[in-house]
């Protein structure tokens, strides 16, 4: 699916320093409606500095993120909260589910906070622990569970509320290549059928072939793999650190 | 590859002629080059001669007349002997992938006009490329298992070029001011 119209991810330029370290180094990107992307690249590249950049989770110190017409550095906190529980789900590099709850309740939690019914949302969580194939998981809690089951409940968690666009940090990082291609399988055709846009942070050129596309990071800047890409992103690479 | 020990395993699923182990094979491994009609006929000649298959009969069918072969004791001898044989791993490096960015590396150091980090990427574009198209091959619905372990052996292969690719992109400063040192 290649995007054709208006793009729904437009990211100009992104710097963002840690200290004296630069984790991103004027990166631009367009992510197109319905898209997968597969963003590659060495470790320390910034391609999580990146993740959190798009999704409002960082706000770069300069460059701009466009997100459905909306300036997302533009936001208050409060707003992109609200953008991140309604618009976005995601899968972070080191897990961030709740500790004190079941990977039933972690999975339901998104859903309760947007308001939907404690039967309904239990149902949902089930059905998407099912599809990760964790569901006989779902009592456990995630220090009971296996690095590679804890993964696929916070990718389950990630995608229940019906994002528009997920962002999966290392999506399979932890799995073996069977489970993951599982894995794979059942979020290419969840987005696929859902319209949902992936970010799809991957080292392994195997899932990245799941993608629609690649870019590859390299020292904070993003290298596109593609001519169509390349002409959206010349002209602010070319303009560099502005 | 050796297509006497595939023929003579296609013909294990039952007597066979030409054009259906031609067909069975490409069935079989379908991203592997078709087999040349030509190429099945020589071989099944050649299987006969040494004793490991022979003619059951043929047939005519209202088209023109076929021959059937199946498989003698002798070839399920030869066949198992060569499933139990270990393939050498690979003791030499021929690839050409390899032999263009040494190429690239020494001339860029000699001052040519190579540039072999240009020359990775692009090839990683085209490898990523063809990956693209193995996975959604195989996670077609429907997709059969020769199709998927097709699909597999070739996108690990594949894989393994760009691991050493990437690697390779990582080295090449380092490589490049070795043999400008030299
Ligand atoms: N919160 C932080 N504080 C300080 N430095 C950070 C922080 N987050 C990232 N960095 C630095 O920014 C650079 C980019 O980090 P980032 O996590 O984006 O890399 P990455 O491409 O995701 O790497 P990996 O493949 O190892 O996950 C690194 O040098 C890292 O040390
Ligand atoms: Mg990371």
């Amino acid at each position: 699916m290649t995007p054709s119209t208006a793009p729904l991810i437009t990211a100009r330029g992104l710097e963002k320093a840690y200290g004296r370290t630069d984790a991103l180094r004027g990166a631009s990107l367009t992510l197109g409606a319905g898209e997968i992307l597969a963003v590659t690249g060495a470790s320390g590249s910034g391609k999580s500095t990146l993740l959190h950049c798009l999704a409002g989770i960082v706000t770069p110190d300069s460059g701009s993120v466009r997100y459905d017409g909306k300036q997302v550095e533009n936001l208050s906190e409060a707003q992109r909260t609200e953008l991140r529980r309604t618009d976005f789900g995601i899968l972070f590099q080191f897990g961030q589910l709740i500790p004190e709850l079941s990977a039933m309740d972690n999975v339901a939690l998104p859903l309760l906070l947007a308001g939907v019914r404690r039967a309904a949302a239990h149902q949902q969580a089930a059905d998407w622990l099912g599809k990760f194939g964790v569901y006989g998981q779902a009592r456990l809690r995630p220090g009971e569970m296996s690095g590679g089951q804890a993964q696929r409940v916070s990718l389950a968690r990630a995608l229940v509320t019906g994002p528009k666009v997920v962002f999966a940090d290392e999506p399979t990082g932890a799995l073996d290549t069977l489970t993951g291609e599982q894995v794979m399988t059942t979020l290419v055709q969840s987005a696929r059928e859902s319209g949902c846009a992936v970010v799809l942070i991957t080292h392994d050129a195997q899932v990245a072939a799941y993608a629609d596309r690649e870019v590859v990071l390299r020292d904070g800047v993003v290298k596109a793999d593609e001519p169509w890409a390349a002409e959206h992103f010349s002209r602010a690479e070319v303009r560099g650190n502005d | 590859m050796s297509t006497r020990h595939v023929l003579l395993g296609l013909l294990t699923a039952g007597p066979s002629h030409g054009y259906d182990l031609k067909r069975r094979h490409d069935e079989r491994f379908p991203q592997a080059r078709p087999l040349a009609y030509g190429q099945v006929y020589t071989t099944l000649q050649r299987l006969v001669r040494d004793g490991l298959a022979e003619v059951e009969g043929t047939d005519a069918d209202g088209g023109p007349e076929r021959t059937h072969y199946r498989s003698t004791d002798k070839g399920s001898v030869e066949l198992a002997h060569w499933l139990g044989e270990i393939a050498p791993p690979a003791p030499f490096v021929t690839n050409d992938i390899f032999a263009k960015v040494v190429v690239a590396i020494l001339a860029e150091a000699a001052g040519e006009p190579a540039d072999p980090a240009a020359y990775l990427r692009a090839q990683r574009t085209a490898h990523m490329a063809r990956m693209r198209e193995l996975t959604a091959l195989k996670t077609a619905p429907g997709a059969d298992l020769a199709t998927v372990l097709s699909a597999d052996y070739a996108l690990s292969h594949l894989d393994a070029d760009l691991r050493w690719m990437t690697t390779t992109a990582g080295r090449l400063a380092a490589l490049t001011e070795e043999i400008r040192n030299v």
